[in-house]
């Protein structure tokens, strides 16, 4: 009677018994996930929901009636009617036996040992393992590598559960871990001893079930018990990651990931990993600061907020200009707005990286969910280097193309993705417009009706065969992505209306990826000029008599460094929220009032799916400083504007408004006559003021170092060579020859100290020998 | 009958005499006071008086900041900060801090220890003269250790053979 089939349950499901508990699970699935969904646990290391069975680890051994040998449930696929023991005097005896054998050559140095306290060898060994170990013979050794300044090695712990090389090559696709050798001698280790260069590197050291992989700058920190981990989110991309931030006496001293199979699974991108290390930056303001006859000096709130008020009114409301950092929360927006309305000024912008303002775009949600991005069958990427833009996004689309989804590019650079792209147009960006009109041309060939506005670009434009097969694979399920080397572009409006017509033409979703953390929740609250009011870019152009900078720091945060820096020295008074007193701000501000970082104040922020995270205040702040809501509504108490009356976060989150903004259907002019014009990227470590202070991301190899990167015949015309020096305008910077950069271009990253004042992307740039 | 008795012995005074008579008898007895701090008390190889940190005999501090002490007591006298060693990237502590106003002489710490590095020695007598001396630190630990060692080690070797 026991394999016969029960009636009610549904085809694709199975039932079998784990320890006398009835469970139905999905033809096909393991033993494991079985037990995992009805909650009795199973001893495992190799085995990891989000990675390949491996198998090899052999600690889930497990009795199954009838098998003679106990079986591997990570391993096991269900059959109807099994009957599985867990704890039986076979499964206990052979788990045991596997445990003995696994700590044969594991060193038994626990209180030295960083992942002591969290080890799932422990645990497993303290719940499964023997009390006292046999084993009198030589243990052996394995040499560590050095794996960058992310993640510490001590590859003698390690027990070859090989958890790490499938991350590797699975999920962050770049294959830099594998094992060598055999039996006994196996040793993971990355072949060639190099930096594990991966944008989710730290993720190794979650899945690593022992103290082989564990977090560099947290190391002998702190132990897991002493820490309390409060619930967090990511704040360097618009996706939102959840994390949990591990403190100790106020202090972030580590961050992992908060699982949320919507958003960021259970991966966390380096970049929300490691940034805590710059919210104790040295040039962190620990007291307000006060600028009297060009000498700075700390004084009190009463004081500072005073002459802030004082400086505010001195120059009338149409001629302030609010600039507010795009990663900046709703409630801190809210009251922007509420302050610059107070005091007459219609100049408030969040959008400090863009440089088109003709179509006056602002960040909205995604048309699809984030989960969604694994599904899809095509992508299109305009102007993104997606693994920098949002780390896991780029990993939901590599997951897709291990589904055999086909990827298009038309980016200014051959950026470096994890997957193959199905096919790659890469143009200067002063082309790069006409790049995309080859691809929109192949649209506007189906049929589909075109914009007026294009219908006169595309007259003309011929097309290709290839470009015509890429559009007909976005017909089926796809997405298309507009990344930040399009929203940044001097022509983003182009390529905006380009982009949205392919996608509309194709039917695919079109996303564009917010510049900003919050860039869709400060447009929500209205953290945008209104009628007659002017854009970030236009405040700098007609400059202001008075700027107030919110959580800015310039001139990395602008697109144009240069611009911003001079229109805020002619200004007359400048009043900068701040959490850094850098020697820019320091020039240019002439009070500075301390405000607490995101992890340091309660904030909530809009990811791209358009979901609203609150998170509480996690970390301490230090000094004086004080979360910049509580400041605004101080300063507005002062100024006896309106809207500043409320007492606690309730009474602000309750007077939380939706303000609209307006799209313009305006189209940029192009620029005609430029020859050679500079690629401006923001590099992954550099986005925002913390991250630029993250100690140790910045040492790692994917912050390079300032440099022109131009392809070998342009360096070949200008006589140019790699390693040399060039100049451009009054600035001379190392030459680097790269072969990702398309003729007529040079790729010089934008938020390096030597590159902030150069011309902005896309402007042309002449390059002489230095 | 009882009250001639009582008669005689009131006027006898024999009850003072057998009074006087155990005072003369612990007069001329072996004391059992100690006329401290000339003489002490003998002390068990368990004592558990102030703490000290050891080191190896090559002089090696034994701590390494495994934190277990910091965890166990019951009191949280103990504050500890860790951190890879400058010269050679080790596991040490850079602040080991008793409170001895908040420590209760429990002797867990020196239970937990893996490496016998914290021991409470037998050391009780010690004062404090200013505010803010309870705290004992690192270096004084570990001083504390360097003068009493051969004492500790004489203490651990007696109890050795029970553990």
């Amino acid at each position: 009677m026991s394999a016969q089939p029960v009636a009610n349950a549904a085809p694709d499901l199975v039932n079998i018994e784990i320890d006398g508990v009835p469970v139905q699970v999905a033809k096909g699935s393991m033993i494991i996930q079985a037990a995992d969904a009805v909650g009795i646990p199973i001893p495992r290391f190799c085995y990891h929901r989000k990675l390949a069975i491996a198998a090899n680890c052999r600690m889930c051994l497990v009795e199954i009636e009838k098998m003679p040998k106990p079986a591997p449930a990570c391993a096991t696929p269900v059959g109807e009617g099994m009957k599985v023991f867990t704890r039986s005097d076979k499964a206990l005896k052979s788990q045991r036996n596997v445990m003995e054998f696994l700590l044969i050559n594991h060193p038994l140095d626990c209180p030295i040992c960083d992942q002591g306290g969290e080890c799932e060898l422990q645990d497993v060994s303290l719940g499964y393992g023997r009390s006292v170990s046999r084993f009198n013979e030589r243990k052996r050794t394995v040499a560590d590598e050095n794996l960058g300044p992310l993640i510490a090695t001590e590859m003698t712990r390690c027990i070859q559960c090989t958890r790490c090389v499938r991350f590797t090559s699975e999920i962050a696709g770049t294959y830099e871990l594998g094992g060598m050798s055999r039996g006994e001698n196996l040793e993971i280790g990355t072949y060639i001893g190099k930096t594990i260069e991966s944008e989710l590197s730290g993720n190794i050291i979650d899945v690593c079930p022992v103290g082989a992989l564990t977090n560099k700058p947290f190391q002998f920190q702190a132990r897991a018990w002493e820490l309390i981990a409060r619930p967090s989110i990511g704040y360097h991309d618009a996706l939102g990651s959840n994390l949990w931030m591990h403190t100790r006496r106020g202090e972030v001293l580590r961050n992992v990931p908060r699982d949320n199979e919507t958003i960021n699974e259970c991966w966390l991108s380096d970049r929300d990993r490691y940034s805590h290390q710059g919210l104790y930056a040295a040039d962190r303001v620990k007291s307000p600061m006060v600028k009297r006859n060009g000498q700075w000096s700390a004084t009190t709130w009463d004081d500072a907020l005073s002459v802030a008020r004082e400086s505010l009114k001195s120059v009338p409301g149409s001629d302030l200009g609010v600039l507010v950092h795009g990663a900046t929360s709703n409630e801190e927006g809210e009251l922007l707005v509420r302050l610059a309305r107070g005091l007459g000024s219609a100049h408030v912008d969040h959008r400090l990286r863009q440089l088109d303002f003709a179509d006056n775009a602002f960040a909205k949600p995604f048309a699809s969910s984030i989960a969604s991005f694994e599904k899809v069958k095509a992508a299109l990427l305009v102007g993104s280097d997606l693994r920098q833009e949002v780390p896991l996004l780029n990993h939901r689309i590599r997951q897709a193309v291990k589904k055999g989804a086909k990827v298009y590019a038309v980016n200014p650079a051959h950026f470096n993705f994890n997957y193959p792209l199905a096919g790659e147009s890469v143009a200067a960006p002063h082309v790069l417009v006409n790049e995309l009109l080859l691809l929109a041309k192949a649209a506007s060939e189906g049929g589909a009706h075109v914009p007026e506005a294009l219908a006169t670009a595309l007259n003309g434009v011929e097309t290709t065969d290839a470009h015509r097969d890429a559009f007909k694979a976005l017909s089926d399920e796809a997405v298309v992505i507009l990344g930040h080397a399009a929203a940044t572009h001097p022509e983003a409006s182009w390529l905006r209306a380009i982009a949205r017509f392919i996608a509309q033409a194709a039917g695919a979703a079109f996303n564009e990826i917010p510049l900003a953390a919050n860039a869709i929740g400060l447009s929500t609250v209205g953290v945008l000029p209104t009628a007659g009011g002017l854009d970030a870019r236009a405040m700098l152009v007609q400059p202001r008599k008075g700027y107030v900078l919110y959580n800015v720091e310039p001139p990395h945060d602008f697109a144009d460094g240069a611009l911003a820096l001079q229109a805020m020295h002619s200004a007359q008074t400048v009043v900068a929220f701040a959490a850094y007193a850098s020697d820019a701000l320091k020039d240019s501000a002439d009070v500075i009032l301390p405000i607490g970082l995101t992890p340091e104040i309660d904030a909530s922020l809009v990811n791209v799916e358009g979901n609203t995270q609150t998170m509480p205040a996690g970390a301490k702040a230090p000094g004086d400083t004080r979360p910049g809501w509580k400041v605004l509504r101080a300063l507005g108490g002062l100024l006896g504007l309106p809207g500043f009356e409320f007492d606690d976060l309730a009474g602000l989150r309750d007077g939380l408004t939706e303000r609209a903004s307006e799209v313009r259907h305006q189209l940029a002019p192009r620029a005609s006559g430029v020859t050679f014009s500079r690629l401006a990227t923001t590099p992954i470590y550099r986005v925002d003021a913390v991250l630029r202070r993250a100690g140790a991301l910045n040492a790692h190899p994917l912050n390079r170092p300032a440099a022109i990167r131009i392809n070998a015949d342009e360096a070949g015309k200008l006589g140019l060579v790699d390693g040399g020096n060039a100049r451009i305008g009054d600035a001379v910077l190392p030459v680097a020859i790269d072969a990702a950069v398309p003729a007529g271009a040079a790729w010089i990253e934008a938020a390096h100290s030597e590159t902030a004042m150069l011309p902005p992307y896309g402007a042309a740039i002449t390059l002489s020998k230095a | 009958m009882t009250r001639v008795t009582h008669y005689f012995k009131s006027l006898l005074l024999i009850e003072l005499f057998q009074g006087m008579a155990l005072t003369m008898r612990y007069m001329f007895k072996p004391k059992y006071t100690m006329r401290y701090p000339m003489e002490h008390i003998p002390k068990s190889n368990r004592f558990r008086g102030l703490h000290a940190l050891r080191r190896y005999a090559n002089g090696e501090e034994r701590c390494i900041a495994c934190k277990l002490c910091e965890a166990v007591c019951p009191a949280l006298a103990i504050t500890i900060d860790s951190a890879p060693r400058a010269e050679d990237g080790q596991r040490r502590t850079t602040r080991y801090d008793i409170d001895l106003f908040k420590c209760i002489f429990c002797g867990f710490c020196e239970e937990s220890c893996p490496v016998d590095s914290i021991v409470e020695t037998h050391v009780h007598e010690y004062h404090f003269e200013h505010r803010g001396e309870n705290v004992v630190t690192k270096g004084q630990l570990l001083a504390i250790g360097d003068r009493f060692e051969q004492d500790i080690a004489a203490a651990r070797a007696q109890d050795a053979a029970y553990r």
